[in-house]
């Protein structure tokens, strides 16, 4: 008699996994596609960016991205020929279009602002987030219930509904335009997401460790920093990640509260549309040079987020 | 090393008293055991020596020197927890080395500190292992390790066995009770397994709702149970009671229980009319047709050299020890003899131990209720 049978009781069979993949590739695909489609439009010359039937095919050009980090001027084609020899590629690029350089962009300044609002936010929040979780999670704090209730209600709304207070309270207080002032008004909003996400990784996070640690002479602070902390890793990371890609994506209140030295990429993009026709290869270009930073933080932080929650050295 | 000395210990969580007026010594040197049913406030007890929790009132002193509000840290002393509690972040020889970088020694003292330790404990083949892939048992040693690093004054272990599987369990015992022998270091080890505490300790306190039941050596607590929650509670089956009424007169020698006189050890205080409880341990009944005391055979558990038998009396099943040759049916009618000069007697009211000839020679038997 052989015990074998035809089939396992829990692992799925060949046809389930053939459905799951090919569910799996289709949402992949289409969740790809309009990136991919940004991606390719970043390399169009713009008569081919607005070809119809669009062109899956074409010859790539970097003229967005020159148009996108630099503004040009039309110019009458005998002032361009009466011009030394183009200085590289850009400089030729825009002079085919009877165009001169006349300097650079305001997109690198205003990716820098992302960049700082955004990182600088994230950490506050994830900071002060990490901190609170602990208090909540370990101290038997007046009213913790309320209070949690109360951090997380502040999420009840969409933040833009407080944009005009918030408005008229930035001015009055040298807030508007500022990086301090979108770092602060992005840490408020994400600061309830990181106390909650993180109160639910450390309480999962046994006590022993803190205790074992106090008792062989640490302090409580000392104890946290060398035993909570780098269990709670997987916490911080994925709270990063979710309080970053809001910062990063930003729209309503960047467009509202920046305008000039302190204006997010969010904001910054679109106007690019205006300048001197409808440079979609431009704002293509300015698109996918802003999904960078977030691409290669989420890849770094990717091991820690699939790691998953494991004491090992804790029996259960 | 130091003596730890526990004065009118108590500890409530809001209403519910957890710890109740504890007071006990345990001398230099000494393994010491708390032993008790689940939530009966040992590890709360433990936990207040260790400075994690703070106590509502009373005094802990530790070497002499009061410790009571001290935090952790400033206590000198060890503890190993159930769970074990090793880094997981961190090797097998920076677990050890930990509690000596937290006193900011050097490197190489850490090094060769870490590494005779992990000798005495047979794991110095692990030292840079990661603490996730080991045994059981070699979890257990590292936080032990962990514990003996430092030399601390004491020690303090919270059912470091009780998530072990039993040849592990056996075998940790044994290898507790040997680093004792070396290193004679004052250890307080809380467990719910009588047969944990009666191999290790030197003294054992029994626990229960918060209170010491009974203080002294595993023999005093064996043969002399303070209390009936005691005297169920330690042995395995536990004492059997036999009700009976009456007084007793200081000077007695016999009561009767079941219609059958009983001798008894001779009866040191005078109790006033009650219901009262004879106690026998099972392995001191013996059968015998001629007594007047009987019951039928209600089932047999055979252990190898003895058996268990359940006889069913007029007062309930009593539980006897008997050697494995006898061969008894269900429902065979017996007669029993008890070991007179090992029974014990109590009210049942309080549940209090009369004090009768066994108590004689006890010096420190009695728990130190406040």
């Amino acid at each position: 008699m052989s015990l074998t049978t035809a089939h396992s009781v829990v692992a799925p069979s060949g046809t389930a996994k053939g459905i799951a993949g090919t569910i799996i590739v289709a949402y992949a695909l289409i969740s790809i596609v309009p990136l991919l489609w940004i991606f390719a439009t970043s390399f169009k010359t713009p008569p081919d960016s607005i070809a119809y039937p669009p062109k899956i095919v074409f010859q790539p050009s970097i003229e967005g991205y020159c148009n996108l980090f630099t503004t040009r001027t039309r110019q009458t084609p005998e002032y361009i020929n009466s011009l030394g020899p183009a200085t590289g590629f850009c400089d030729e690029t825009v002079r085919k279009r009877n165009m001169v350089i006349a300097g650079p962009s305001n997109f690198l300044p205003r990716f820098v602002n992302s960049l700082i609002i955004a990182f600088g936010s994230t950490f506050c929040a994830v900071f002060l987030g990490t901190l609170s979780a602990y208090g909540f999670s370990r101290f038997k704090v007046p009213l913790a219930d309320d209070l949690l209730f109360f951090i997380l209600s502040t999420r009840f709304m969409p933040p833009i509904a407080v944009a005009i207070p918030i408005y008229l309270m930035y001015r009055e207080l040298g807030l508007s335009d500022t990086a301090l002032g979108m770092i602060l008004l992005y840490t408020a909003v994400n600061v309830s997401l990181a106390v909650w996400l993180l109160k639910g990784f450390i309480d999962e996070i046994p006590r022993e460790y803190e205790e074992a640690a106090m008792i062989d002479g640490y302090t409580r602070l000392q104890a946290f920093w060398r035993t909570v902390l780098p269990q709670a890793t997987t916490g911080i990371a994925a709270t990063a990640i979710f309080c970053l890609i809001f910062a990063w994506n930003e729209y309503a209140f960047a467009a509202l509260l920046t305008s000039g030295t302190a204006q997010t990429a969010p904001p910054f993009i679109p106007t690019i549309i205006g300048e001197g026709g409808q440079d979609w290869p431009a704002v293509a270009a300015g698109t996918t040079i802003f999904l960078v930073p977030i691409l290669v933080f989420t890849i770094l932080l990717r091991k820690q987020l699939l790691r998953g929650i494991t004491f090992g050295a804790v029996r259960k | 090393m130091a003596e730890i000395r526990v004065q009118h210990l108590r500890k409530a969580f809001g209403d519910f008293v957890a710890v109740q007026d504890s007071s006990f010594v345990v001398e230099d040197g000494e393994f010491f055991v708390m032993l008790g049913p689940s939530g009966c406030g040992k590890t709360t007890t433990l936990r207040m020596i260790a400075g994690l929790e703070l106590p509502t009132g009373g005094q802990i002193l530790l070497g002499g020197e009061d410790v009571t509000m001290r935090r952790a840290r400033e206590r000198d002393i060890a503890f190993v927890f159930q769970l074990f509690a090793l880094y997981p972040h961190m090797n097998v020889r920076k677990n050890i080395g930990f509690p000596l970088l937290a006193q900011g020694m050097p490197s190489a003292e850490i090094r060769q500190r870490v590494e005779e330790t992990a000798k005495l404990l047979r794991i110095d083949h692990l030292l840079n292992k990661s603490v996730s892939g080991l045994a059981g048992g070699d979890r257990q040693r590292v936080a032990l390790g962990r514990a003996i690093v430092r030399r601390p004054k004491c020690f303090l272990m919270d059912e470091p066995l009780g998530t072990l599987d039993t040849e592990f369990r056996d075998l940790m015992v044994h290898e507790l009770r040997e680093l004792h022998n070396r290193i004679h270091a004052t250890t307080v080890y809380v467990t719910h397994d009588q047969m944990e505490a009666m191999s290790m300790a030197d003294k054992i306190a029994v626990m229960n709702h918060g209170v010491i039941e009974q203080f002294g050596t595993p023999r005093e607590i064996y043969d002399r149970p303070a209390t009936m929650f005691v005297a169920d509670f330690i042995g395995s089956p536990p004492m059997n009671f036999l009700g009976f009424g009456g007084g007793l007169a200081k000077g007695a020698r016999e009561i009767v229980v079941q219609g059958a006189k009983v001798a008894v050890p001779e009866v040191r205080e005078d109790i006033a009319p009650a219901d009262m409880a004879l106690g026998i341990r099972p392995e001191h009944i013996r059968f015998d047709d001629a007594s007047k005391l009987r019951g039928a055979i209600y089932g047999t558990e055979y252990l190898g050299t003895t058996q268990i038998v359940a006889v069913e009396t007029a007062d309930g099943i009593i539980k006897a020890r008997v050697p494995a040759e006898i061969r008894l049916a269900a429902g065979d009618h017996v007669g029993l003899t008890l070991s007179s000069a090992r029974l014990s007697l109590f009210e049942k009211g309080s549940g209090r131990a009369v004090r009768t000839a066994i108590h004689d020679t006890v010096s420190q038997g009695r728990a130190q209720h406040g």
